[in-house]
């Protein structure tokens, strides 16, 4: 059985070598790496742009964008046949090639994120080291956060008002360099495919600006869905005094937590960011748009068998699934005033799966045509695995990748309280 | 001594060792002839005289260790049936391994098609291999370098360095290259480098009993192929990716891609 075999059916002239190489966890990738690059940006229009309004959602977007941030490498890890020589290309980059530049532009990102997150939690991080230190007799538990906290500070325990300033200068300014730099990452994955020029669907110069676009939008999708969500279990567990649910609340105490303001800071936060969706939306459905108006009306050779593509084969995807279903929609629910967040979250849940639509067809209808034009590949997804490469290839490999975030930021919360807030006018 | 010292003239000892070694290029033997700016691999395919009986993939698969059942292939020969009404047909069964033994037009999953002999207006042969191009894609796009160009113009992969993201894969126009069965990296065909590099002659040209299938040196004006490529009509294909094939063909027209 020959890689990529398992999932491709060959219709009329295919050449012998084609097969659907890159499946789902390609199509994962830019998925999920958009989802930490449109976090990123939401939590930057508060600490850059001073939208005090998201000040909340802000705090969450940035935890949540770090606990994304290891899984943008997950799916590329899945899909190389070679996994454990994954370290070549940090270690032997080929500059020509736009998947080199990963290592050095994933690995900036991740430092201007982690420093972000330092500078947002100092405050909280001495505070809590103090508390602890002070403590008479502690837990374990405690024992364990404490060092976490020892390590984290990092040695430094100033937090004067002086100092605190400081911080805040450097939240502002690393907020500042990090929206370019998420663009950039996620620009240079819509490069990865715009680039190849074999590809006659993916080789478009408004590749990157699309993948930009697409990832601020399911950025903020996610956020609103998963701010929404979280929200919910925290009513609902702060109501019971389920615990296990709250992590910060296991880790600080459930003092923390109140009902009544639980709700009306979500409801507050839901609201104002779907309007921040609305309007990246209109820009990305812009240019997807152009983009297959440009196609059509050039209408070059490729175009006969991107038509076949586009217009019949993938037609249910492309114009019922991802624009009827994940754009339009969405589009419709949050345009109609009176927005409640129940609606906000259905609607952003929409355009996320709206988002997986756009890059399943990008990558997957970039290979459903023969090099030759003159035949088609059909890709089917493995759903039971019956192998290690069905698994890591096939529907159980897309839902670990999909899970994985969300195990982390359960931790990376009991440590860094995505949900804290704070009464002064500071992060 | 102090530590500020310590760490300075480790800097200077490092950089200035540096520098020396680096001047200590050791020339292999084999570098300098493959660099030898008179040697330049290319091919030459005629399709008229190509019968499509599959021998070159059955040597191909055989001398560089492709799994024969495997549905991957180094070179494979497409069929090409044009009908008086204008219709193309093209199949390549399993890369035509066992050549063509029956009229019926493989289709995939639109099933075998059938085609009367008397609608044929014409039908003819070609054999496909790896372009080794001057301007190679693969070689453009490959992360790590494991696909590289030899100074004699030979496009190879680096086993032992290739981490199998199929970027390459993706990159070739041509459709040349696939994950090896057995080694999962990138495999493609080498102009059987092992072989030609010893004075040797590739194996599908080797097994070709037609002469279809030719190597030779495009730098050598005396050489077969670099004089076929200078004085007759040949054609290359897939001129518009800029990446300068040199397999060259006799015989090719507007419906080969």
């Amino acid at each position: 059985m020959v890689h990529g075999e398992a999932w491709t059916i060959k219709d009329l002239f295919v050449l012998p070598n084609e097969y659907v190489y890159w499946s789902i966890q390609i199509v994962m990738y830019p998925y999920m790496t958009g989802l930490v690059a449109g976090a990123f940006v939401l939590s930057s229009l508060y600490h850059v742009f001073g939208v005090e309004k998201l000040k909340n959602i802000a705090r969450f977007a940035l935890v949540f964008s770090f606990a994304l941030l290891p899984v943008a490498m997950m799916p590329l890890l899945l899909h190389l046949q070679q996994p454990f020589r994954g370290i070549h290309v940090l270690m032997t980059p080929h500059f020509t090639s736009a998947i080199s530049a990963f290592g050095i532009v994933f690995m900036t990102y991740a430092c201007i994120v982690a420093a972000e997150i330092w500078f947002v939690y100092r405050r909280f991080i001495v505070e809590t080291l103090l508390r602890l230190e002070q403590k008479s007799s502690r837990s374990a538990g405690e024992s364990i956060l404490l060092l976490i906290y020892k390590l984290l500070s990092l040695g430094v325990r100033d937090i004067g008002a002086e100092a605190l300033e400081a911080d805040h200068k450097a939240v502002k300014l690393l907020a500042g360099v990090g929206i370019p730099v998420a663009c950039f990452l996620h620009g240079y994955a819509g490069f990865i495919f715009g680039s190849v020029k074999a590809n006659a669907l993916w080789m478009t110069p408004l590749m990157p600006v699309i993948f930009i676009c697409s990832a601020v939008v399911s950025g903020i999708a996610l956020c609103i869905v998963s701010y929404y969500v979280f929200m919910e279990i925290r009513k609902w567990a702060a109501r019971r005094g389920k615990n296990y649910l709250l992590p910060d609340a296991i880790a600080h105490g459930s003092a923390a937590v109140d009902y009544h303001h639980l709700r009306s800071v979500q409801d507050h936060e839901v609201k104002m960011t779907s309007k921040y969706l609305l309007i990246f939306m209109t820009l990305a459905l812009t240019l997807e748009m152009l983009d297959m108006i440009f196609r059509g009306y050039t209408a070059v050779k490729s175009w006969d068998a991107l038509r076949m593509v586009i217009y019949e084969h993938d037609f249910v995807k492309i114009f019922i699934l991802q624009y009827g279903i994940g754009n339009l929609l969405p589009f419709i629910m949050l345009l109609i005033p009176g927005i409640t967040v129940r609606r906000a979250a259905a609607a952003s849940l929409l355009v996320l799966f709206g988002v997986l639509m756009m890059r399943w067809n990008v990558v997957i209808g970039g290979q459903a045509f023969s090099l030759t034009f003159a035949g088609y590949m059909h890709y089917h997804l493995p759903i039971i695995p019956h192998d290690m490469e069905t698994f890591k290839e096939g529907l159980a490999g897309a839902l670990t990748v999909i899970a994985t975030p969300f195990v982390i930021f359960y931790f990376l919360n009991m440590i860094l309280p995505a949900f804290m807030e704070e009464n002064s006018p500071s992060h | 001594m102090k530590r500020r010292d310590f760490l300075k003239s480790t800097a200077v000892f490092v950089s200035g060792a540096a520098l020396s070694l680096s001047a200590l290029d050791i020339l292999e033997p084999g570098e300098v002839l493959a660099a030898n700016p008179e040697l330049r691999w290319g091919f030459l395919v005629d399709t008229y005289k190509c019968v499509g009986c599959g021998f070159c993939v059955k040597a191909c698969k055989l001398e560089n260790e492709i799994p024969l059942e495997a549905n991957v292939t180094r070179t494979w020969v497409e069929r090409y049936i044009m009908t008086k009404d204008g219709q193309v047909l093209m199949d390549t069964p399993k890369g035509a391994l066992n050549g063509f033994t029956t009229k019926l037009i493989d289709q995939n999953a639109d099933g075998m098609k059938k085609v009367a002999d008397e609608e044929i207006a014409q039908a003819f042969f070609v054999p496909k291999l790896c372009n080794h191009c001057t301007v190679p894609a693969c070689v453009q796009v490959c992360p790590v370098g494991a696909t590289y160009q030899t100074a004699d113009g030979a496009v190879l992969v680096d086993r032992t360095w290739c981490i199998g993201c199929g970027y390459c894969i993706m990159g070739c126009p041509y459709g040349v290259r696939f994950f090896h069965p057995v080694e999962h990296v990138a495999d493609k065909c080498t102009f059987c480098y092992h072989r030609i590099s010893n004075g040797g002659n590739t194996a599908c040209a080797q097994a070709c009993p037609f002469g279809a299938r030719r190597i030779g040196n495009l730098r050598d004006p005396r050489d077969p192929v670099a004089r076929a490529v200078l004085h007759q009509r040949v054609g290359i294909l897939r001129d518009e990716y800029g990446t300068k094939p040199n397999v060259y063909y006799i015989g090719l027209n507007e419906e080969v891609r």
